[in-house]
């Protein structure tokens, strides 16, 4: 034991905690783009929960990829009377396929 | 339609199986039909922290294959007899599971039980693919330690890109479960504070398992904490994960930190 150690923090966590918030940067850039649906996925719920009261079980985001071109799927089901509830403006179009 | 969890950490040693078997049998003693299967085709070792080592006659490949029905590997715990076990193969290589295999035996389990709980082997190979390709949700189970958290944020990727649900397009819940967590050390700065874990995965927490003696004891016995009757800190913590995981609101008291995670746990499930 040296004498010195005794002078030393002991408090290693943060160390820990700024190691970790550095490499999983780095590592979840370089993991690439399927994480992408992931993000997109959590942050349309968040988005979306904002507004109408929706199952986010039934949000759906795909993406699919050729050589020439990429798309993004999303399909949200919203319940009929959600959206009538928001008042004029609000019309529901065509895409809320309501249950 | 039962649930099915997958319990997975990508880092080994960190706490899966006894997790598996304490929140399964908390879960079976509320009465709901519940079955927890081995998924480490090779190292199987749920029959052994459950005290059923000696009555595996048929596990999961003899099913999967074929070779044997469901209801003959199934074994009925003889203490809850809501809680089931399907064991792994021991004998075997994990080659022997096929996705369509597995996805029917998932299948028929999902028919006969309220949760259906995978233990998954450590690592990201087929295995633990294997282990959460049917899963509805996940629970990460992580110690409070630099490498289980960066494996953990691994095996969360791998969640939402390789299970049939993110194939879907449809969404796996993730829940963190803290385990092994000394708030002693904690307080002091020597360990990772559970909100530094929960700022860096970004899932919202399950539970805090605190570091304890009981779990040695537990698994020597083939016990589960949740079972046998002892009143440690850990069973409560994992009797109270299992009401979270059911959907009731229980509010988490990290032993040595005064404000609760409520606001947190629920504040992150809303986003």
């Amino acid at each position: 034991m040296s004498l010195f150690g005794f002078l030393k923090s002991r408090s290693t966590a943060p160390v820990a905690r700024e190691r970790l918030q550095i490499l999983l940067a780095h590592e979840r850039v370089a993991l690439g783009p399927r994480d992408l649906v992931a993000i997109l996925r959590d942050e349309l719920i968040a988005t979306i929960a904002r507004h109408i009261e929706f199952d986010p079980e039934k949000l759906s985001v795909k993406m699919e990829r050729s050589s020439s071109v990429s798309t993004l799927e999303i399909d949200v089901e919203i319940p009929r009377d959600k959206i009538a509830a928001e008042g004029p403006g609000c019309a529901p179009r065509g895409q809320a396929s309501a249950a | 339609m039962g649930k099915v969890i997958v319990v997975t950490s990508g880092k080994g040693g960190v706490g899966k199986t006894t997790s598996t078997a304490s929140i399964g049998a908390a879960l079976a003693q509320t009465g709901q039909r519940v079955c927890v299967v081995d998924f480490d085709v090779g190292l199987r070792n749920l029959d052994l922290v459950l005290g059923a080592e000696r009555r595996v006659v048929y596990d999961f490949i003899n099913v999967a294959q074929g070779d044997a029905k469901l209801a003959q590997a199934l074994i009925r715990d003889k203490r809850v007899s809501t809680l089931h076990l399907l064991a792994a193969s021991q004998t075997r290589d994990k080659d022997a599971l096929t996705d369509e295999g597995v996805e029917r035996v998932i299948r028929e389990l999902r028919r006969s039980f309220d949760w259906v709980i995978c233990d998954s082997p450590a690592g990201i190979e087929r295995g633990a693919v294997l282990a959460m390709r049917f899963a509805d949700q996940a629970i990460v189970v992580t110690n409070p330690e630099i490498s289980s958290v960066r494996d953990s944020d691994r095996i969360i990727g791998i969640l939402d890109s390789k299970t049939q649900r993110a194939e879907r397009g449809e969404r796996v819940d993730k829940q963190l479960l803290l385990t092994r967590f000394d708030p002693g050390r904690s307080s002091r700065g020597e360990m990772l504070a559970v909100a530094d874990v929960l700022d860096i995965l970004s899932i919202p927490l399950l539970g805090v398992i605190p570091e304890s003696e009981e779990i040695l004891r537990a698994s020597n016995l083939g016990a589960p904490v949740t079972i046998n009757g002892s009143v440690s800190m850990a069973g409560r913590a994992y009797r109270e994960a299992a009401r979270r995981l059911a959907g009731e609101t229980v509010p988490v008291v990290i032993p040595g930190e005064k404000r609760t995670l409520l606001n947190r746990l629920f504040g992150r499930r809303a986003a």
